[in-house]
C-alpha cells in the first residue's frame, strides 16, 4: 500500500479545511529544545512551530518523546524532580522556559487534555467551574452561563445539562472526555494540547472527539499526540514525525501523507516500521 | 496415588487447617464478646449514664468516667487530626523523594507500633511532673500522640492512592500546589482520610495505660481539664481490680460501653469507606 493510498483513504471531507495557508501566524516556536529525565535525554534538539488557528499532530512509535513535548509546552512536566528542558519554546514571542515566569497563569493560557479522562471528585458543574474561579469571580449567574457555553462547545450540554449536580465520575468515558475539554475551554486558553485524547476510547467517542477538535480549530492553537494514523490523518493540518527523541520530519498533513521525504517518516505512516 | 488425588489430598488439608485456625481465632473473640454482654449488659442501666462513680458498697454510675472519655478523646482528636493530616500531606504531596520525608515516614512508623505506655510515660514526664498534679490535658495529649501517627500513615496512603493525572489535570488548569491538594486531592481522597481518624478514634477509646500516667482518675464530677479526671479505661482497670462486687459490675458496664462504642465507630468507618460522595 503506497501512502498515497492511506490518504485518500482516510482524509475525509471536514467543515474546516486544512488551515495552512501560508502566513498564518505561528502561535508556538519550539528552538533547540534537549529535555532529560534525568540523566536520560528523551528530546534532542526539537525545532518546530505550531501554527494558531490549526492542529498540529504528533505521530511517533510509543516512547519517541511527543508526550514529553507537549508536556514541555505548558511545563507540566515540572510536577516531577528531576525532569528539565533546555532551549527556547517561545509563546507569542516570550520564551515560557524563563525562570520566573508565572506558571499558573502559563497553564491558564494554554490548556491540556490527558489520555486517561480526569475527571474531578466532584459535580459536572463544579468540573467545569474550577478552572473558572481559579482566576476569575463571577456573578453566579455568569458563571453559569460560562459553564454552558464551554459545554455546549465541548458538545456534552444536550447530555448533561439536567444533571449537572451529579458527579463528574457518573458520566461514560467518552463524556468524562468531552467534560476533560469542556473543563479547558471554560478558562479560555489560547492553546490546546491533546495528549492522545481518544486512545482510552470507543470509535463512536473517537469519532465525537475529532469533530470537537474540528469544531475548535478556528479558535485555538491545538496539538494533539496520537497513534492513531487515521487520526492524524483526518484531524490535522500539519504531522510531526518524531522517533527516538527527535524530529524526523514536519510538514503540512498533506504532503507527510502523500510525499513524505523522509523514508523513516514513510516506513512509519505505512506500518512497515521495525 | 496419582497426582489428582495428591493434589485433593494436599487442598483438603491445606482447607481444613485454615478454616481450623479461622475458627480458633473467632472463637476467642466470640467467647470475649459473649462474656462482655452476658456480664456487663445487667450494668446498663439509667443510673449508669446518670450517676457517679461511687464509693465501694453505694450504688452509683459512671458518668463522670463517660464524660471524662468523651472530653479527653475529642481533644485528642482536634489536636491530632489536623497535624496528623498536615503531616501526611506533607509526605505525600510535598517530600517524594526527599531524604527528609523518608527519615518522618520511618519516625511515624516507629510512633505507630510504640507500646502505648511509653506515650504515657512520656507525657508523664514533660506534664505531670513540672506541673506537679495529672491532669485531662495531659491525658488528651497523651491520646493525640497516638492518634497523629495512624493519622499520618492513612492521609498519606490514602494521597499516595490519587492518580497523578489527576494532579497533573488540576496543575495544567493553572491552579496552584496548594489548591490542587486541597480541591482535587483531598476530595479524591477524602473517605479514606475520615476512616483513618475514625479508626484513630476507635484506638484511643480503650487505651488505659497513657491514661493511669496523665489524666489518673476522679472519684467524683470534674470538667475541669487542670484537674484529675476519671475515665472509663482507668475506671475499669480499678473497679474490675477491686474485691467489690458493685464495682465488679460496673466495671463490666464500662467494658461493654467502650466495645459498643469501639464497634459503632469501625461500622461507621467502613460504611464510610464504602460509601461514595457522589451517587451517580
Amino acid at each position: 500500500m503506497s501512502p498515497a493510498s492511506v490518504a485518500t483513504r482516510t482524509t475525509a471531507p471536514r467543515p474546516n479545511p486544512p488551515n495552512t495557508a501560508l502566513g498564518s501566524r505561528q502561535k508556538v516556536q519550539v528552538r533547540g529544545l534537549d529535555f532529560y529525565y534525568g540523566q536520560n535525554r528523551a528530546l534532542k534538539n526539537i525545532n518546530l512551530n505550531l501554527h494558531d488557528k490549526s492542529v498540529t499532530a504528533f505521530i511517533g512509535p510509543s516512547g519517541c518523546g511527543k508526550s514529553t513535548l507537549l508536556r514541555v509546552l505548558n511545563r507540566i512536566f515540572e510536577l516531577y524532580p528531576g525532569q528539565r528542558a533546555t532551549g527556547e519554546v517561545l509563546v507569542d514571542g516570550d520564551n515560557i522556559l524563563s525562570a520566573g515566569l508565572d506558571l499558573n497563569l502559563l497553564r491558564a493560557k494554554i490548556g491540556m487534555v490527558f489520555q486517561k479522562p480526569t475527571p474531578f471528585p466532584m459535580s459536572i458543574r463544579d468540573n467545569v467551574a474550577f478552572g473558572i474561579r481559579l482566576y476569575e469571580r463571577l456573578p453566579q449567574s455568569a458563571l453559569d452561563d460560562r459553564i454552558e457555553s464551554a459545554l455546549r462547545r465541548a458538545a456534552l450540554w444536550d447530555e448533561v445539562k439536567d444533571k449537572l449536580r451529579q458527579s463528574g465520575l457518573s458520566l461514560s468515558g467518552g463524556q468524562q472526555q468531552r467534560l476533560c475539554i469542556a473543563r479547558a475551554i471554560a478558562v479560555k486558553p489560547e492553546i490546546l494540547l491533546l495528549d492522545e485524547p481518544a486512545s482510552a476510547l470507543d470509535p463512536i467517542s473517537t469519532q465525537r472527539i475529532e469533530e470537537l477538535i474540528d469544531e475548535l480549530k478556528p479558535d485555538y492553537c491545538i496539538a494533539i499526540v496520537t497513534h492513531n494514523m487515521q487520526q492524524a490523518a483526518r484531524a490535522s493540518d500539519y504531522t510531526a514525525f518524531m522517533y527516538l527523541g527527535e524530529l524526523i520530519e514536519f510538514d503540512e498533513t498533506e504532503t507527510m501523507f502523500t510525499r513524505p521525504k523522509e523514508r523513516r517518516t514513510e516506513d512509519y505512516i505505512t506500518g512497515r516500521f521495525g | 496415588m496419582g497426582v489428582y488425588a495428591r493434589r485433593r489430598v494436599a487442598n483438603m488439608a491445606v482447607m481444613a487447617l485454615s478454616v481450623a485456625a479461622t475458627g480458633f481465632g473467632v472463637l476467642w473473640l466470640v467467647l470475649v464478646l459473649w462474656t462482655l454482654v452476658f456480664q456487663g449488659v445487667s450494668a446498663i442501666t439509667p443510673a449508669l449514664f446518670s450517676q457517679m462513680t461511687p464509693p465501694p458498697g453505694n450504688s452509683g454510675g459512671l458518668l463522670n468516667a463517660i464524660f471524662g472519655s468523651l472530653a479527653m478523646t475529642v481533644i485528642a482528636t482536634v489536636i491530632g487530626t489536623p497535624t496528623g493530616i498536615l503531616a501526611g500531606t506533607f509526605l505525600a504531596e510535598y517530600s517524594r523523594g526527599s531524604r527528609f520525608g523518608e527519615v518522618v515516614r520511618f519516625i511515624n512508623d516507629i510512633l505507630l507500633s510504640a507500646p502505648s505506655i511509653i506515650v504515657g510515660l512520656f507525657v508523664y514526664e514533660i506534664m505531670v511532673v513540672p506541673m506537679g498534679h495529672f491532669s485531662a490535658w495531659a491525658g488528651a495529649i497523651a491520646l493525640a500522640i497516638i492518634v497523629i501517627p495512624v493519622v499520618v500513615r492513612t492521609t498519606e496512603d490514602m494521597l499516595n492512592l490519587v492518580p497523578n493525572a489527576l494532579r497533573e489535570a488540576a496543575s495544567a488548569l493553572g491552579a496552584p500546589k496548594w489548591k490542587v491538594i486541597v480541591m482535587v486531592a483531598y476530595r479524591a481522597a477524602i473517605q479514606g482520610m475520615l476512616t483513618g481518624v475514625m479508626l484513630a478514634v476507635a484506638r484511643i477509646a480503650g487505651e488505659t495505660a497513657p491514661l493511669l500516667f496523665t489524666a489518673l482518675n476522679n472519684q467524683f464530677w470534674s470538667a475541669d481539664l487542670n484537674a484529675p479526671m476519671a475515665n472509663l479505661p482507668v475506671v475499669i482497670f480499678q473497679f474490675a481490680m477491686s474485691p467489690y462486687a458493685d464495682w465488679q459490675v460496673l466495671a463490666w458496664g464500662g467494658a461493654l460501653l467502650i466495645t459498643v462504642a469501639v464497634l459503632c465507630l469501625n461500622i461507621g468507618a467502613r460504611l464510610l469507606a464504602s460509601w461514595s460522595t457522589f451517587k451517580p
